[in-house]
């Protein structure tokens, strides 16, 4: 570090910025690479299901896969409309 | 029993094929008779880096085709007789790698050689898993960069999901990081992910940290692995990283920011 540099010191850590965006990613990643590659055909049979008998957005289903050790939990989780 | 060693990373120009180079010659240089394959099937580079470009008769491709027998194909290096060369084919055809082909010709060198480094191309298609497939461990090169260090980590899933021990259910791959382009003085400053945010996020065990270096260029410019090039930062760090790979214990080194004088401090110099 040149003295020149040691008056330009003062600007923003970018590292720290990179770790904490690559801690969030990669933790978001790994839980979705253990995910069964059905997921997303399930959500998009389910709506479609659904939305013969309700009016729901493409957003209503959200389909959740967590693994605890021998249990494997597929949580399903459906938005109704508010009824008019 | 031989032992093979695939060099990944997922992300391309972060030191692969420099690593594969390197390390194979490290090991040779050991003693111990191994053999480095270029799996970058359709971008051969493995040969220019080695300095062997042109004496490359047959390759991979040639092998696995039955056009041409191993010992043919392999090419020994003229600086150490312990070390052999198995260039990649500039075939456009995808499909010219087939597992069966990649098992018998492994299963082959195996019964002669002591390490097997196979260089990975960028990239998870054919080439890249079919590198990764065999191996007994792996040696990821991530750069102090957010990309790199994303890449690995889906390296890592496929390592452990996509390898044949993952399959057969064995002992899984051993994993290494090796961290390349490491810059301690910007590490220093906050510009760079350090040794240990990287460790953190992957969770790998450290087999060494490569710095920055001008003679790497060099080294590939002339076509002789960095290794060799003993008075170089990097030449050591891969020394280094070797002797730990086979069992020696040596305190990691080009962490630190080297200590300088004041007048360098003063001044800067670089």
């Amino acid at each position: 570090m040149s003295l020149l540099d040691y008056f330009r010191s003062s600007k923003t850590n970018t590292a720290s910025l990179a770790k904490e965006r690559l801690q969030i990613l990669v933790a978001h990643e790994r839980a979705s690479r253990n995910q069964p590659s059905y997921l997303p055909a399930l959500q998009q049979e389910l709506l479609a299901v659904i939305r013969k008998y309700v009016n729901v957005g493409q957003d209503a289903i959200t389909v959740n896969f967590e693994q605890d050790g021998n249990q494997e939990t597929l949580e399903l989780n459906i938005v109704l409309p508010e009824e008019r | 029993m031989a032992r093979i060693i695939v060099v990944t990373s997922g992300k391309g120009g972060v030191g692969k094929t420099t690593t594969s180079a390197a390390i194979a010659m490290g090991l040779a240089k050991k003693g111990h008779k191994t053999a480095v394959i270029d799996f970058d099937v359709g971008l051969r580079n493995l040969d220019l880096i080695m300095g062997c470009e042109r004496r490359v008769v047959y390759d991979l491709v040639n092998v696995i085709n039955n056009e041409a027998t191993l010992n043919q194909a392999l090419i020994r290096d003229k600086r150490c007789d312990q070390l052999y060369i198995l260039p990649a084919s500039q075939t456009r055809d995808k499909d010219a790698l087939t597992t069966e082909g990649v098992g018998k010709i492994l299963e082959e060198l195996a019964k002669d050689f002591k390490y097997i480094v196979c260089d990975s191309p960028a990239g998870i298609e054919r080439g890249a898993t079919l590198a990764m497939y065999f191996a007994d461990d792996a040696f990821v090169v991530t750069n102090p960069e957010v990309s790199s260090v994303r890449d690995s980590d889906r390296m890592l899933g496929i390592l452990s999901s996509k390898s044949r021990r993952a399959e057969k259910g064995e002992e899984p791959i051993k994993e290494y990081l090796l961290l390349s382009r490491y810059s301690p003085d910007r590490v220093k400053l906050g510009e760079m992910l350090s040794v240990d945010d990287v460790q953190e996020i992957l969770s790998l065990h450290l087999l060494g940290v490569i710095p920055e270096s001008k003679s790497v260029l060099s080294a590939s410019n002339a076509g002789t692995p960095v290794i060799l090039d003993e008075e170089s930062d990097a030449g050591q760090a891969y020394a280094d990283i070797v002797a730990r790979y086979l069992g020696e214990t040596k305190p990691h080194r080009f962490i630190e920011e080297e200590k300088k004088g004041l007048f360098s401090k003063l001044f800067g110099s670089k």
